[in-house]
């Protein structure tokens, strides 16, 4: 089985049944518009390899290695497709197709330069969440500054980063990018004023990872560290004095 | 908020003159923007007002009689949004859709004009004779923010009267508004959402208008999208179809946006918001008009500074007992020798069973005034004070940290620090916290908290005969308590606990009006719950006295006290007294001994431990009923008996740990 086919089928998958749940045979094979008999198949040598877990007339479920790789290639997907609209300026309708082709081929060094270059977007051209890296840094600047990185790119190119609001430092200015958590959490906090693109600034921080108080549309919010620490801005690199 | 639980069941005259008002007009709005000063304005009648984000939780209503008309007024609680499903926001939402008030009154706080008027947004969609307050003009001013009004009511499509509710600067213009608003009920527009909303909102509403639902159909068509629960479950009874349809559409929003729909309309309304904004407003010197350092930049530069902040948290909370205890005391002796001359009120044990019945139902008044006027008043007072001045706020900030550890989070200080005057108003005050799990585990050590009445007893007893020192080693214990037992309970109780998110409102001059208010309203909770208790419960008491209950149970109760507790057996009966009142533990051992020299008849051991178990087992008869009304009986007694158990074995443990250094 070719590494693009693994990859194809990991990716439908995902698609149909998420991270956790379990797809159907027949469900895969509409998806990947191929015949059952070869998916059972498929399955049962993707099984061996320890991608998934295939339980014949139930369906297949991601095992941890498997959701792995399907997450990497949906978010080089998604990138791709970012890269493709924004850039290249090619029809959102067809960016799709391209990006699915492209993604089984690129490396990991493309895809990090492509995230860096791109200002780690949070959402492909369709709306999908670009999950973020799993390189286990903090935050984007961390990123940059990891060996062998920080020359992929020119310095101009590289404008914004993404960081958590408690990363700012008091006075700077970042925008929402996006925020983790309970839904409620997140409501509420939109309710009052973090919505997505929203300028804000930490005004303080509170001892020992005590509340952060953020200025958001001229007024003062006290909000938990456990919680800001979800809040993720954007923060315009040319704006820092 | 605090309880003001007011007299069920007997309506007053002003009950009745308020109901058949001409006109019935609500005030809406966020926290901290001046709704209740304008609210007081407008009729004059008593209202919490504070610092405190998210206060009013119960209705409030006054008359306003202007030019012949007599309007009924609501002020309904200070929210944000109607989106999180908090009760706060249902009781509003449903006030203005249901009983359709003649007229709605959104007071915004001019310096913050995108939050306000996203509330704004929401109010229009349920589409009310609306009109608006734009409030602290002056305030905005002074940070360089100068507001179109005439241009907002145009964009709006609703009046807009700028005003300065605490100096009564405009209120004459906005009852006029309010009265023709009431006359003539002027239907404002629809304000429109991006086009991928509003398409979708298009194809709901046609449906909608052919059902008979009593919310407005714009609103309920933007609900359904939102998936709210309660106008879900209303049309499902109605059409499940069109629930259905919304549902799918509500799906393709969120495939658009890849977020839940209710944050696609938080940001949708936002938009509208800002854009609206952005035109009426004008700031000068734009560079460092806002960011400048003003007045609470600088005094929050010390509140929360690292260390000077913990060290103001100290003294301030320090100094607040501290003085409430130094001139408490002496008010209430002064109290006391008055109040003796009109009548003895040392218990009378023999005689007609009425006079014992009065006399101890007198004793129970005596021992509330005494109480509540030198103590519990002036420590309300001053934290009324803080709380008006948005210290509160800051202190809530600057503990955040640690009440996690409990379970709890900042907001949590404030029942806290209310216990130590009263654990009535404090249990009613614990509704600020958002999660069941946390308004229970703040009721829950707010019980422990030692209040006025256990202070007395603790000062009456380790205080005077043993030492200042132990008796401040008691309140260390209590607090070193708290923290161990909260740690357990949070483990214990099940739910989730959820972090602070918190509006910082500016520091400024506490108004008089406005602290005596609040502490009128917890006071009150405190005199309609803990004075009936205080007198039948005292003379119950008496009448058991009377007729010979004290050995008895005196017997009873030996194994414990006696052997457990190595006190002496007459002690037992004053632990029972202390369930109705705490500091009659220490009223009924001066009877029984007839002397108020504890000294002579008890060890310094014995004494600690008297106060100890005091301040720890069961609140009072108050508490338990407060704790029942809030929570529910299962767990007012689950919560009375795990602090009996509690007491009972601290209190053991400290009379063998103890004995061996103090004889």
């Amino acid at each position: 089985m070719a590494q693009e086919q693994v990859e194809e089928y990991l990716e439908a998958i995902y698609d149909i049944a998420g991270t956790e749940g379990t797809a159907k045979t027949t469900a895969i094979a509409k998806c990947l518009k191929v015949a059952p008999a070869s998916v059972t198949e498929a399955l049962q040598s993707l099984a061996e390899k320890n991608l998934v877990n295939y339980e014949p007339y139930k369906g297949a479920s991601l095992t941890d290695q498997g959701k792995k790789i399907a997450e990497t290639i949906k978010r080089r997907h998604r990138l791709l497709e970012v890269f493709l609209a924004d850039v290249l300026h090619i029809n959102r309708n067809k960016v799709h197709d391209e990006a699915c082709r492209m993604e089984h081929t690129i490396s990991e060094d493309t895809e990090n330069a492509l995230c860096r270059m791109l200002n780690a977007p949070a959402r492909c051209p369709h709306g999908s969440p670009i999950t973020p890296c799993a390189k286990g840094v903090g935050s984007c600047s961390e990123c940059d500054l990891l060996p062998g990185s920080g020359a992929a790119l020119p310095e101009e190119l590289r404008t914004a980063a993404i960081i958590p609001i408690t990363h700012l430092s008091p006075l700077e200015k970042g925008s929402i990018a996006f925020i983790r958590g309970d839904c409620r959490v997140v409501q509420r906090l939109s309710d009052l004023g973090l919505t997505l693109g929203t300028t804000v600034s930490v005004t303080r921080k509170a001892p020992l990872n005590g509340p952060v108080e953020v200025f958001v549309r001229r007024t003062k919010l006290a909000i938990d560290h456990t919680i800001a620490e979800n809040i993720f801005v954007d923060v315009a690199r040319r704006d820092r004095a | 908020m605090s309880g003001s639980c007011g007299c069920k069941g007997c309506p007053s005259k002003d009950d009745t003159k308020i109901k058949d008002a001409e006109f019935t007009v609500a005030l809406a709005g966020n926290a901290n923007v001046g709704k209740s000063v304008t609210f007081n304005q407008l009729t004059g009648v008593d209202q919490i007002i504070g610092n405190w984000p998210g206060k009013t939780v119960e209705r409030a209503e006054g008359l306003l009689q202007y030019k012949g008309h007599r309007i009924r007024v609501i002020d309904l609680p200070g929210i944000y949004s109607f989106s999180t499903y908090s009760m706060e926001e249902l009781v509003s939402r449903d006030y203005i859709a249901l009983e359709h008030p003649d007229a709605v009154v959104n007071v915004i706080d001019a310096s913050a004009l995108e939050r306000n008027l996203f509330f704004t947004i929401q109010l229009l969609e349920l589409a009310p004779p609306l009109l608006i307050s734009v409030n602290q003009i002056d305030l905005a001013q002074k940070k360089g923010i100068s507001i179109d009004v005439e241009k907002l009511s145009c964009l709006l499509g609703v009046p807009v009267i700028p005003t300065v509710a605490i100096r009564g600067k405009g209120i004459d213009t906005l009852t006029d508004a309010i009265l023709d608003l009431a006359q003539h009920h002027p239907v404002p527009p629809d304000l429109k959402y991006g086009k991928e909303v509003e398409e979708r909102i298009g194809k709901l509403v046609p449906r909608l208008g052919e059902l008979a639902i009593s919310y407005p159909v714009r609103f309920t068509a933007i609900k359904l999208l939102e998936r709210d629960p309660s106008i879900v479950k209303l049309v499902q009874d109605h059409d499940p179809a069109i629930v259905a349809t919304a549902d799918a559409l509500a799906a393709e929003i969120e495939a658009i946006h890849g977020e839940s729909v209710c944050v696609v309309m938080s940001a949708e309304r936002y938009n509208v918001a800002d854009r609206i904004a952005a035109e009426v407003i004008t700031v000068k010197d734009p560079e460092n008009g806002i960011q400048k350092k003003s007045m609470s930049d600088r005094i929050d530069s010390v509140a929360l500074h690292p260390f000077l902040g913990y060290l103001a948290v100290l003294l301030v909370i320090g100094g607040l007992l501290v003085w409430t205890f130094v001139v408490g005391a002496r008010i209430s002796e002064i109290l006391q020798s008055l109040l003796s001359q009109i009548e003895p009120y040392e218990p009378v044990v023999t005689g007609p069973i009425a006079g014992i019945l009065w006399n101890g139902a007198f004793s129970g008044l005596v021992a509330g005034i005494t109480l509540v006027i030198p103590y519990v008043l002036p420590f309300y007072l001053l934290l009324a004070v803080m709380e008006d001045s948005g210290y509160l706020t800051r202190i809530a900030v600057m503990l955040d940290r640690g009440m996690h550890k409990i379970g709890l989070h900042g907001k949590a200080v404030i029942p806290l620090i209310l216990g130590y005057g009263c654990n009535v108003p404090a249990c009613f005050s614990c509704r600020i916290m958002e999660s069941p799990k946390q308004k229970l585990l703040a009721a829950f050590l707010v019980t422990l908290i030692p209040c006025t009445a256990r202070t007395v007893v603790i000062l009456g007893l380790v205080g005077q005969f043993v030492g200042i020192g132990w008796a401040l080693a008691l309140y260390a214990f209590d607090i070193l308590l708290i923290i161990i037992v909260g740690r357990i309970a949070y483990r214990v109780v099940p739910g989730e606990s959820v972090g602070l998110i918190m509006e910082m409102p500016d520091y400024h001059v506490p108004s008089a009006s406005v602290v005596v208010k609040q502490t009128w309203a917890r006071t009150k909770s405190l005199i309609w719950f803990v004075f009936p208790a205080y007198i039948v419960g005292s003379a119950l008491i008496q009448v058991f006295y009377a007729v010979g209950l004290l050995n008895p149970v005196n017997n009873l109760l030996a194994p414990i006290t006696v052997l457990w507790l190595g006190l002496p057996v007459v002690v037992g009966i004053t632990l029972i007294f202390g369930i109705v009142r705490k500091e009659l533990t220490i009223l009924t051992l001066a009877v029984i001994f007839g002397s108020t020299n504890f000294a002579a008849f008890l060890t310094p051991v014995q004494l600690i431990v008297i106060a100890l178990v005091s301040m720890l087992y069961i609140p009072c008869i108050s508490v338990i009923l407060v704790l029942a009304s809030e929570f529910g009986w299962k767990r007012s007694l689950q919560i009375s008996l795990v602090e009996v158990a509690v007491a009972i074995g601290i209190g053991g443990i400290a009379f063998r740990l103890l004995t061996p250094f103090m004889g």
